[in-house]
């Protein structure tokens, strides 16, 4: 009893204790990385994100303004309570300053929102939807590598542009598989196509055929598959083994990354049209960073672990020209500071928190035309960054308005 | 046209026959866990890891020893068989006496293991197994495409549920492995070998269950993933069909690779509950199971 009291006692002093509103508070800058370690979406960032933001601790030199930087990272098994429960913890007893990478769009939100609630910064980097600088934006909340929108932009307007006018979408039955079908559905009609059917099926199920079939026999042009990861490198497996494509139907993978094309084979993933924020081999700072990362991993960075890389850096590099960790400050900081790294050049960073840039439209190679290890894709493409991303006005952001 | 249900009665054959599919790998599964929930009295929750082995046995054949498809049917069962087997001797067999929750906390961990070793070395985003060339390809059925490997797992599945309910009913082996279960001490007082004997059977589900593995190969992504995502379902089936029952076992394989398969067409977002729903409302009519004794 008396120990306990003692125990809140101290608790109490020390949160009564005044925060410096200048310095790094508990002399420490701690970045933790949340995202899916173990279920469908491992590949798409997982633990080769943690070793993109430790890499970005390391060239960022180890310190800010002094103080040593710690990377943290947890698994959330794409369950917003379980990763809610995660991020509460770090920001109440783990002194965590900021959490990114939050794959997965539902968990995304959730923990956006607790960041809100806690003035801390988020940065997501592997969720898509556009509601995280829509109307659940935060003053403290950044959108760093795509968005839904900017998938729809990319893959859904370049096929609409080669004729594809009729569409089905197999769409993943959560919160990012209707955002993604929504904004291509949306574009789609803008340009005069039409949308004749969708079918909705649970996260992480192995068995497309049945959804394909009914796909095919709506006699569309386009399969427009709004889901990621595993999910994605099933259905495009078994579409070919349906003969979809043969029967002269396209398949538009929406959300599909270099880790999903390594893990599906050339063979499999050949003339999938795509839209990423990165690849290893568009440019040498591109490059350089690649071959870094490579020899850590083993592996290519896909668009996610590359754009984890760059939040953390920007992230410091705010904390760094701030002078302190405060979230009002660094937020301010990341708001005005241009983005020029391995990822991108020239990114800006919106009122509702959209980063801008340049996102990119590829399309996988044929096993006969890749020279190398991950040499997969034929560039196709830029999609300017103004056209990718929804402007701040048309968010639905209400912090933009004021 | 003619429709059923409002759909054209094409689609739905071809929706039954992709169920039909599904159940086969159902089928397989499940019956691999009751015969050692039969035999052993074991819950069998490394069984997903298995038929995950399976698969990746398959692949590592293929990419290391250059072994194709064909050979690998027989490889494979006999790799994962082997482990089976040596599971059992170094761990089960010294659990049989006490209480089944530790068989099944056994190998729950085991599973768990494997699972993680697996997905630390290989990801989760799977490798690639192609379809053999002798069955790429698909035959127009008139209602459906069908890709000739998926009629050949249908046609596979159905030999072996056969070959193994033939065998445990209807062979000397298959009667001394039901004696045992009855009563071992008497049959061991017969001079058969009984330790031997549950040996074998474990291994032979855990063979089973590698055979799937190497079946859904070209099939789905090989991913150490696999297991996990299947084995759930196949507990329900189990349960369904009546612990223990074999032939429960594989006709509710069937039966509920046809009902998911249908609940694909009329309300896909509940494909993946449909079958616990149908657990559940067994268990509450007949909680024996389907073709299960009463205990």
């Amino acid at each position: 009893m008396i120990k306990s009291c003692l125990a809140s006692a101290v608790l109490l002093a020390a949160m009564a204790a005044p925060a410096s509103a200048a310095g790094i508070s508990d002399g420490k800058i701690k970045i933790g990385i949340l995202n899916d370690q173990s279920g469908v979406y491992a590949d798409f960032g997982g633990k080769w994100s943690v070793e993109a933001a430790k890499m970005a601790v390391e060239d960022f030199g180890g310190k800010v303004q002094g103080a040593p930087i710690e990377v943290i990272n947890a698994d959330h098994q794409n369950k917003p309570d379980i990763a809610s429960n995660i991020a509460r913890q770090w920001y109440d007893t783990e002194q965590v300053d900021a959490i990114m990478e939050l794959t997965t769009s539902s968990v995304a939100l959730a923990v956006q929102d607790i960041s809100k609630e806690k003035k801390k910064i988020d940065i997501v980097v592997g969720a898509a939807t556009t509601d995280l600088t829509g109307k659940q934006c935060s003053p403290y909340g950044f959108h760093w590598a795509y968005d839904t929108h900017s998938q729809a932009v990319g893959t859904g307007g370049a096929l609409v542009e080669q004729g594809g006018d009729s569409w089905y979408f197999i769409t993943v039955d959560y919160a990012f598989g209707y955002s993604l079908e929504e904004q291509t559905a949306k574009y789609v009609k803008a340009h005069g196509g039409k949308v004749l059917g969708e079918v909705r099926y649970p996260l992480g199920a192995t068995d497309y055929s049945s959804f394909l079939l009914q796909a095919q026999s709506s006699g569309a042009k386009i399969i427009g598959l709004a889901n990621a990861g595993l999910d994605t490198s099933n259905s495009i497996k078994q579409a070919a083994e349906f003969g979809i494509v043969q029967g002269g139907q396209r398949l538009a993978a929406l959300l599909f990354t270099l880790s999903e094309v390594h893990g599906l084979g050339l063979k499999a993933a050949q003339g999938v049209v795509l839209t990423e924020g990165y690849y290893w081999d568009r440019d040498d700072k591109s490059r350089e960073f690649a071959d870094r990362f490579f020899k850590r991993t083993g592996r290519m960075p896909n668009m996610i672990q590359a754009g984890t890389y760059s939040a953390v850096l920007q992230y410091l590099k705010a904390v760094d020209k701030a002078g302190t960790d405060d979230a009002e400050a660094v937020a301010k900081e990341l708001h005005d500071m241009p983005v020029n790294d391995v990822f991108t050049s020239n990114g800006k960073v919106q009122a509702d928190g959209s980063m801008v840039h340049d996102m990119y439209l590829y399309q996988v190679k044929k096993p006969e035309e890749s020279k190398r290890d991950w040499d997969y894709y034929t560039y196709l493409a830029t999609i300017p960054g103004d056209q990718a991303f929804l402007k701040a006005e048309e968010s639905g952001c209400p912090l933009v308005s004021k | 046209m003619t429709t059923i249900f409002g759909i054209p009665i094409q689609a739905f054959l071809g929706q039954l026959l992709l169920g039909l599919i599904n159940g086969s790998f159902y089928a397989m599964l499940s019956l691999g866990l009751a015969v050692i929930f039969g035999m052993l009295r074991i819950i069998n929750f490394a069984h997903g890891a298995q038929y995950m082995l399976g698969a990746f046995v398959g692949y590592l054949l293929l990419v290391n020893l250059g072994i194709g498809y064909w050979p690998a049917l027989i490889l494979v069962p006999l790799a994962v068989g082997l482990f089976g087997m040596m599971v059992e001797r170094l761990g089960l067999s010294r659990l049989y006496g006490i209480d089944p929750l530790y068989g099944l906390l056994f190998t729950f961990g085991l599973a768990q293991a494997v699972e993680g070793i697996f997905r630390y070395y290989y990801g989760v985003s799977g490798n690639p197994y192609s379809v053999p060339p002798l069955l790429a390809g698909g035959t127009n059925l008139g209602f459906m495409f069908l890709p000739n490997y998926r009629g050949w797992v249908v046609v596979a599945s159905l030999i072996v549920c056969l070959g193994t309910w033939l065998l445990i009913e209807k062979t000397r082996l298959g009667s001394y492995l039901r004696a045992a279960t009855e009563n071992p001490r008497l049959v061991q007082a017969f001079g058969v070998n009984v330790p031997l004997l549950l040996t074998l059977t474990y291994g032979l589900g855990s063979a089973l269950a590698g055979l799937a593995g190497i079946l859904a190969a070209p099939i789905y992504q090989v991913s150490p993933l696999m297991g996990s995502d299947i084995i759930i379902v196949v507990f329900a089936v189990v349960v369904v069909g009546g612990l223990g029952s074999i032939l429960g076992a594989i006709v509710t394989g069937y039966m509920l690779g046809l009902a998911e398969g249908l609940t694909k067409v009329f309300y896909p977002e509940a494909s993946n509950i449909v079958i616990f729903v149908i657990m559940a409302i067994v268990l509450l009519l007949r909680p024996a199971g389907l073709f299960g004794r009463d205990a």
